[in-house]
């Protein structure tokens, strides 16, 4: 009975191997034209990334040069790291008179920011938005620390 | 308690309130003996510690004497952290803790916030959350059996479960824009809708991983040399298990029913038809089968849910600035280690006076002493390997 059980392990034993086996060479004999992986840097033009990808904040500008930013400073209360800084200034409106509160700076410091969304979330004008970019390797630390509003911006009409 | 004077012999089992079962160990040496002992030190980098865990391991010969954890690597301080940030910002910290499992970890946060503000979350935002739940804990599981694999010496798991755990990474990119660290449950709800793509991409998975999850039972689970290295090692008794308060699926497999979801269900969880895996065995081959089973029964969770997500809003209304009342709350959820639980003592401000998290990690990583002594030292990578420890998880 000994030899018995002894010879149906090894028996089992090689059988599972075999079955492992079978698996491991069926991939490597079919799925040779099936590529899951991507290459990367050469694929650069033709990848997409879902349009939700939280690569970087950019500040969508139109054609006229124009944003959406009140200067409200809702997203600088958000952030969880210190990563916004928004300097503001005071317009004067010419017609009126009137001092209007309008942004001067929008410092984003990347090298501090987590991608957590909550910024997008505070921002009552929409903005701001997480952008595609996910390339961000740079030799100095202070190329890291952007200004989001492109010089010579101003308000959008209407946004308030 | 070892610092307990106890007049007791050697290996002696006392009994505690609440049917605990404390065991006093034998004497731990602090000096080794020079002649005989060998002291050496896996990690803190380590291919097989998965982290920067740090193990001074005693040997006499090839047995293992004593295994002491050195933590402290990977501490963030995450706790006191979060006393400086607000009810909202606090949640993203601790996607970064047990990072394979951050979904679950932002939802006990959520649970918790919710419970002091007294909010009622939506219908639509708790399936989402159930699901985005079951999907982390389908990732978690197929990394680790890939991980385990590794561990004990075979190759080709590990590329078959990052086939399976991109398609799930790819789903959260899409719905959550990242794909590790999400922030994206919200107090109230969840941050967004789920992707218009998602459904279909959820039910491509679910067919893809429903014909492929036997290749894992018949490359691994039924394979001869895998089944030799780990039935019968590490055996955790279900006393122990207990005393140590291991949780999840590494005290399931010593027969100990301890899984959230069943005992103290939150979120759509008592509505839902799966069953809580338990096996009776207690040595690292059960902890692995109750890992696989776990997959099956996620799966079975998302069939039920991923057809039926219904209308309505993804968030429920809540203030700009959150304010829990004064109190103290806590709150527990199922990660795919164990009970995570978090408790808030609030003030009444706007940040929390003290966060503590309960990481199962920890907990499960005080018992691999315990498991460890008078094993082989070839076994330790078996016994740590189906802990499933995450050492970001555990230190903190």
């Amino acid at each position: 009975m000994f030899l018995i059980d002894y010879i149906k392990d090894v028996a089992g034993g090689v059988k599972s191997l075999l079955t492992g086996m079978r698996i491991t060479g069926g991939y490597a004999l079919r799925h040779h034209k099936e590529k899951l992986t991507q290459q990367y840097p050469d694929n650069r033009d033709t990848l997409v990334l879902p349009e939700r990808f939280r690569g970087e904040v950019i500040m969508p500008h139109d054609e006229n040069n124009e944003h959406a930013c009140t200067g409200c400073t809702a997203c600088e209360l958000a952030c969880p790291n210190g990563t916004i800084k928004i300097i503001t200034k005071f317009d004067v409106d010419e017609a009126t008179g009137k001092k209007k509160k309008a942004i001067d700076t929008f410092i984003y410091h990347l090298e501090l920011c987590t991608m957590c969304n909550l910024c997008i979330e505070a921002c009552p004008t929409n903005a701001i938005k997480m952008g595609q970019g996910f390339e961000h390797s740079v030799y100095d630390r202070s190329k890291l620390i952007k200004t989001l509003n492109e010089p010579g911006s101003k308000i959008r009409e209407g946004v308030e | 308690m070892p610092g307990l004077p106890l007049p007791l012999g050697e290996g002696t089992r006392v009994r505690f309130m609440y049917h605990q079962v404390e065991i006093v160990k034998e004497p731990v040496q602090t000096e080794p003996n020079v002649f005989d002992d060998m002291v050496i030190n896996v990690g803190p980098q380590h291919p097989a510690t998965h982290g920067v865990l740090h193990l001074v391991i005693t040997l006499n010969g090839e047995t293992i004497k004593k295994v002491e954890p050195h933590l402290g690597y990977i501490h963030r301080s995450i706790e006191k952290m979060c006393e400086s940030l607000s009810f909202r910002q606090f949640i993203y910290v601790t996607s970064k803790m047990d990072y394979l499992s951050s979904h679950i970890n932002n939802h006990g946060c959520c649970l918790c916030v919710e419970q002091g503000l007294q909010i009622e979350v939506p219908q639509k935002a708790q399936v989402i959350r159930v699901l985005m739940d079951e999907l982390t804990r389908i990732a978690s599981h197929v990394l680790w059996w890939g991980a385990m694999a590794m561990d004990v010496g075979a190759l080709t798991p590990f590329f078959l479960s990052f086939r399976e755990r991109e398609m799930i990474n790819d789903i959260m990119e899409e719905s959550c824009g990242t794909r590790l660290t999400m922030n994206y449950m919200v107090p109230g709800g969840v941050m967004a809708d789920v992707h218009p793509n998602f459904v279909r991409r959820v039910n491509e998975f679910i067919s893809h991983f429903k014909s492929k999850i036997d290749e894992y039972d018949e490359l691994v689970t039924n394979n001869v040399i895998f089944q030799n290295r780990t039935k019968g090692v590490g055996v955790l008794s279900k006393e122990d298990a207990i005393s140590f308060g291991v949780t999840g699926p590494s005290a399931r497999g010593s027969g100990v029913s301890c899984d959230i979801r069943k005992l103290y269900p939150y979120e759509i969880y008592q509505q839902l038809n799966f069953e809580e895996v338990i096996e009776t065995a207690g040595d690292s081959f059960a902890r692995y089968v109750v890992r696989l089973k776990e997959l099956r029964q996620s799966m079975h969770i998302i069939e039920q849910l991923i057809n039926n997500i219904p209308e309505g809003d993804f968030q429920a209304k809540t203030k700009a600035v959150l304010k829990l009342p004064k109190g103290e709350f806590y709150s527990r959820v199922e990660t795919a280690r164990g009970e995570f639980g978090v408790y808030i003592v609030s003030e009444g401000g706007t940040t929390p006076y003290r966060i503590k998290f309960r990481s199962p990690g920890f907990s499960n990583l005080s018992v691999l002493d315990h498991i460890a002594r008078g094993a082989k030292i070839g076994d330790l990578v078996a016994m740590m390997g189906t802990l499933d420890l995450v050492i970001p998880d555990i230190d903190r």
